[in-house]
């Protein structure tokens, strides 16, 4: 093989907002990691500055937001503005949780890559990840 | 000649059969299963060990509490949902709080902006609560409040509105939940460290069992431990050493076992895999009758009778083809009946989505009315008992829990477990083998990963206006200049002095309640002197 090896792909799993509902997150951040990524999860009760930092700090590739409680129009923006504000714009940005179908044009509009709603399988959302980080990997190549 | 009755047939669907939880089942069960012992295991409702139910006439003396949880927005709003329920034949009252109460922030704190009034109702004062039981005797009714380690302070709102209504404590009846333990295994909102957390809800059990006779100021809950994607039998496990642990720190401060003991209540998930649960609630109530008799010396029956809430599992519900939940919320609340409750939540078939509109409150509700008023399941007691299968499946839910107990002990006590990540971890390895077998199809989920329709209409869901946020800070910034700001400050010094001294902390929140301080005052003067808590997550 003549290719260096690859660097991980990394993701941060972070829970904003207060709600405790870990259920998902923690899913898919195992779900990652047997795929062979590295995963930060943030654990639960961040505040947007906080996943800005934790993702700029890490150098990932992904971000993946859970949200259950209803807030996700309040901290999604605010995550993707400071990550901006930072000048932070190639970091794949994805929400899963309780997201209503009428919320998702928006959040797409804002710059998140994928919405995944209840019932999501966790392979379509590693899946989603991998391939999106892969073409963070090469575009940072090239450049 | 007669066959062999346990003989496999030539072919089966499957290779094993298992329960959701991963008990395996039999070809077959037969009388060959049945228990030696009946009269000492199973009994008769309403006495030791219960296992039938903890009344002799269960539910052709009196039908269970039909209490919908029900907040959302600010105070008007849910009283207007509670006075609309009470009007649809609703017993008794179950308050939802949002995620601000919940964590002790008020509605003005900056980690409440985009929270407040979204899953549940915003309360941060006692100004609040008034508004919030607005019309509504509170001597005429039970109220449940679902919140944990602001609770002494929910409850000192509740108790001063009696007051007001002219009801004294001793009077109010209903719950609080107040279970702290299964917030740090599961539900994951708390304010404190877990030793100061576990005071206060032992100065919270010592102060009911003198001032509130009525009150249930602990439902141990295994609801949020399943909904967190435990097994039936984690559930089952957690929940119950959880409530060991209370009566030991109970003992540990003098009390008497039964002064107390009858007033602690349960709140079990009603998932859906229906014999499982029936025999998980069984089991609950004849180790619970065991272990207060045996290991913590009760002498009144009412310390052995374990009473308990049920709602339907949340989590079993899919976004996909949406009115499918009302059969699976229909299977589910079966099972708790089934299973002897004594309250019942419904889910809303809407709420994979969102909070539930009127329109699905109603039909959730209808579905507890269908099964108590046309079903004819509520004419007997325990009209399972004595199946060779839920009797088999009651005992081995019984063994797995003790095998859980065992191991909780090993690692010194449940706090010490939690401390050690031990039911996190277990909750989360089952939570994620749960989904594997979901998403690689050995499992089937109806509408999800098969039967799926491909044209579904959108389902109108209640959405929540994000204007409410700026009243209910206007309601709050009135009560912050109405109130005497010198008997704040004095009510709320005298709280953390008591908290940094060993005295029962319900009279200074009481006091400070009084005196109209707010929620997130109170909390951030216990927080001077108790501390925050952070996690270190596993997964």
């Amino acid at each position: 093989m003549e290719a260096a090896i690859a660097r991980k792909i990394r993701v941060v799993v972070a829970k904003p907002g207060l709600d405790g509902h870990d259920r998902g997150a923690k899913i898919i951040a195992r779900a990652l990691r047997d795929a062979g990524m590295e995963v930060i999860y943030t654990g639960l009760h961040q505040t947007p500055e906080q996943i800005a930092e934790t993702v700029i700090q890490e150098d990932a590739d992904a971000v993946g937001l859970s949200i259950l409680s209803g807030a996700h129009m309040t901290l999604v923006p605010r995550v993707v503005e400071l990550l901006k504000a930072q000048g932070v714009d190639d970091v794949l940005v994805t929400v899963g949780g309780t997201i209503p179908a009428e919320d998702i044009p928006e959040l797409k509009q804002l710059g998140v890559a994928a919405v995944f709603t209840p019932g999501a399988g966790t392979d379509e959302i590693v899946d989603f990840i991998r391939s999106g980080a892969e073409e963070r990997h090469s575009e940072q190549h090239m450049s | 000649m007669a066959t062999e009755p346990t003989q496999k047939p030539l072919e089966e669907r499957e290779a094993e059969f298992r329960t959701m939880s991963g008990q395996p089942i039999e070809p077959l069960y037969g009388p060959e299963r049945a228990p030696a012992d009946p009269d000492e295991s199973i009994g008769r409702p309403g006495a030791y060990p219960f296992t039938r139910g903890p009344y002799e006439s269960m539910y052709r003396g009196r039908l269970w509490t039909m209490r919908q949880f029900a907040g959302f927005g600010t105070v008007e709003e849910t009283n207007e949902r509670f006075h609309y329920l009470l009007g649809h034949g609703q017993t008794g009252l179950s308050t939802a709080f949002d995620m601000p109460t919940l964590m002790g922030y008020d509605s003005d704190h900056e980690r409440s902006l985009g929270e407040v009034g979204r899953e549940g109702v915003a309360v941060d004062s006692l100004d609040d609560m008034e508004q919030l039981f607005d019309g509504i005797p509170l001597g005429g009714v039970t109220t449940s409040m679902t919140i944990n380690a602001p609770a002494a302070i929910l409850l000192a709102f509740y108790v001063l509105v009696g007051e007001q209504q002219g009801v004294p404590a001793e009077k109010l009846g209903g719950t609080i939940q107040t279970d702290i333990l299964k917030e740090y295994i599961a539900q994951k909102e708390w304010c404190f460290p877990i030793e100061p957390a576990m005071r206060l809800v032992t100065d919270m059990i010592e102060w009911c069992s003198e001032n509130m006779p009525r009150w249930h100021p602990v439902s141990i809950s295994g609801y949020h431990i399943r909904e967190a994607g435990s097994t039936a039998q984690q559930e089952l496990a957690f929940t119950l050493k959880d409530g060991f642990t209370y009566v030991e720190r109970a003992l540990e401060r003098g009390l008497d076992v039964d002064d107390f003991a009858p007033r602690l209540s349960f709140f079990f998930n009603a998932h859906i895999d229906f014999f499982e649960e029936v025999a998980k609630y069984r089991a609950a109530r004849r180790i619970w009758a065991r272990e207060l008799r045996d290991t913590y010396g009760a002498k009144r029956e009412e310390s052995m009778r374990l009473r308990f809430h049920a709602q339907t599992a949340g989590v079993s519900l899919t976004a996909q083809q949406p009115l499918n939940n009302v059969v699976r919320t229909s299977l589910e609340a079966l099972a708790a009946v089934l299973g002897g409750t004594q309250s019942l939540h419904t889910n809303s078939f809407d709420e994979a989505l969102a909070l539930p509109t009127e329109e699905a409150v109603r039909v959730a509700l209808r579905t507890q009315q269908v099964i108590a008023f046309e079903s004819g399941v509520a004419n007997t007691p325990d009209p399972l008992g004595g199946s060779w299968f839920v009797e088999q499946l009651t005992d081995e839910m019984e063994a797995a829990a003790y095998d859980y107990f065992a191991r909780i002990d090993e690692l010194g006590g449940m706090v010490e477990a939690i401390r050690g990540n031990f039911p996190q971890r277990e909750i989360a390895d089952a939570s994620f083998a749960y989904q594997r077998e979901v998403d690689e199809r050995r499992r089937i989920v109806v509408g999800v990963n098969d039967f799926v329709a491909e044209d579904e209409a959108e389902t109108p869901i209640l959405r929540i206006d994000p204007a409410l946020e700026r009243k209910q800070a206007d309601r709050l910034a009135a009560t912050r200049a109405r109130r005497d700001p010198a008997e704040v400050e004095r009510t709320l010094a005298a709280l953390k002095q008591a908290a940094a001294g060993e005295a029962n902390l319900m009279p200074p929140i009481l006091e400070a309640a009084r005196a109209r301080a707010t929620e997130g005052e109170m909390i951030s003067s216990l927080q001077a002197v108790f501390g925050t808590y952070t996690e270190s997550p596993v997964f």
